[in-house]
């Protein structure tokens, strides 16, 4: 009789894993680049109107959101730090800041929204049609863009929230966190479409 | 097994790129409150870009990576930029 020897070979390849990561993120580069060249160019053709609508948003309310991402981008970050260091805990705390701040932009971005629509704005509202051609395009591109940036918070949480279940239950640990850094590199590309979005919509005026 | 040394960052590092993106964001909106009129928005869209160049290099890890990856995200950013300068050489000559 012979013996067998069965190798466990746990195949994993997470260069791999990040390259397809990257991949993806470069798709959505490319979306949010295509829409930020038509707010370019309807902007260049509708200059009067957008500059008036875009003093309507609140500045304010756009600074602390962009201070939240910021500093839950820094969070995810240092997460992939922490887990490498073998602090778990540390690493769950990171991943749960990053999470409650994510939810913060989004109850931020609920209050803005209702305030628009309170006023009468949103896409195809019939206010937009007195107003004319420039506002209906700034806002219908401003909830598109804005709207479309808020469902890959949302998603983000969404894979933030398996991450930090992965962790807890040492799934992802010190030697194996692929799937926290893929995570943390998609949060950081919600954070860098609105270090853009930012700008366009709520400084250049 | 993974067959990739990883480099640590440490806090410090995201800590000091943190407060750098913040007096970015400050400077930017500074810039456009002020009225400096024209030049504002080139001001706010450089900024921009610096603030994205530090996300993608040290919260993203570019800088501390496989070199194929920056590799990658340059001639992506670059295709970007090429498409939206194409774009306004249409319009500027129409």
């Amino acid at each position: 009789m012979s013996i067998t020897t069965v190798l466990h070979d746990e195949h994993r390849d997470d260069v791999g894993s990040k390259l397809g990561m990257w991949l993806f993120i470069f798709t959505e580069l490319l979306l949010f680049g295509g829409l930020f060249i038509t707010y370019s160019v309807y902007r260049y053709n509708h200059s009067l109107a957008f500059h008036l609508a875009a003093d309507e948003l609140d500045v304010v309310i756009g600074t602390i959101n962009t201070v939240i991402l910021l500093v839950s981008s820094m969070s995810i970050a240092m997460a992939t730090t922490a887990i490498q260091q073998k602090d778990k805990k540390r690493t769950l705390i990171l991943i749960g800041i990053t999470m409650l701040l994510g939810m913060i932009f989004l109850v931020n971005k609920y209050f803005e929204w209702s305030g628009k629509i309170g006023h009468g704005i949103w896409p195809g509202a019939p206010l937009l049609d007195d107003l004319g051609r420039g506002d209906t395009l700034f806002y219908g591109l401003y909830f598109f863009m804005t709207g479309l940036h808020a469902l890959h918070i949302i998603v983000g949480l969404v894979i933030l929230g398996f991450v930090f279940v992965f962790v807890r239950k040492d799934k992802l640990t010190f030697d194996n966190f692929q799937l926290l850094e893929n995570g943390g590199l998609y949060w950081h590309l919600v954070d860098l479409i609105w270090i853009f979005l930012f700008p366009l919509f709520y400084l250049i005026t | 097994m993974s067959d990739t040394t990883h480099h640590i960052v440490p806090y410090r590092t995201f800590g000091l790129v943190l407060v750098l993106l913040l007096i970015l964001t400050g400077t930017s909106v500074l810039v456009t409150q002020i009225e400096l009129s024209r030049w504002a928005s080139v001001v706010a869209l450089l900024l921009a870009s610096t603030k994205s160049a530090f996300v993608l290099a040290i919260f993203m890890h570019l800088k501390f990576d496989q070199k194929i990856f920056k590799i990658m995200a340059i001639l992506i950013i670059l295709l970007v930029g090429v498409v939206i300068f194409i774009t306004f050489l249409d319009y500027a000559f129409r």
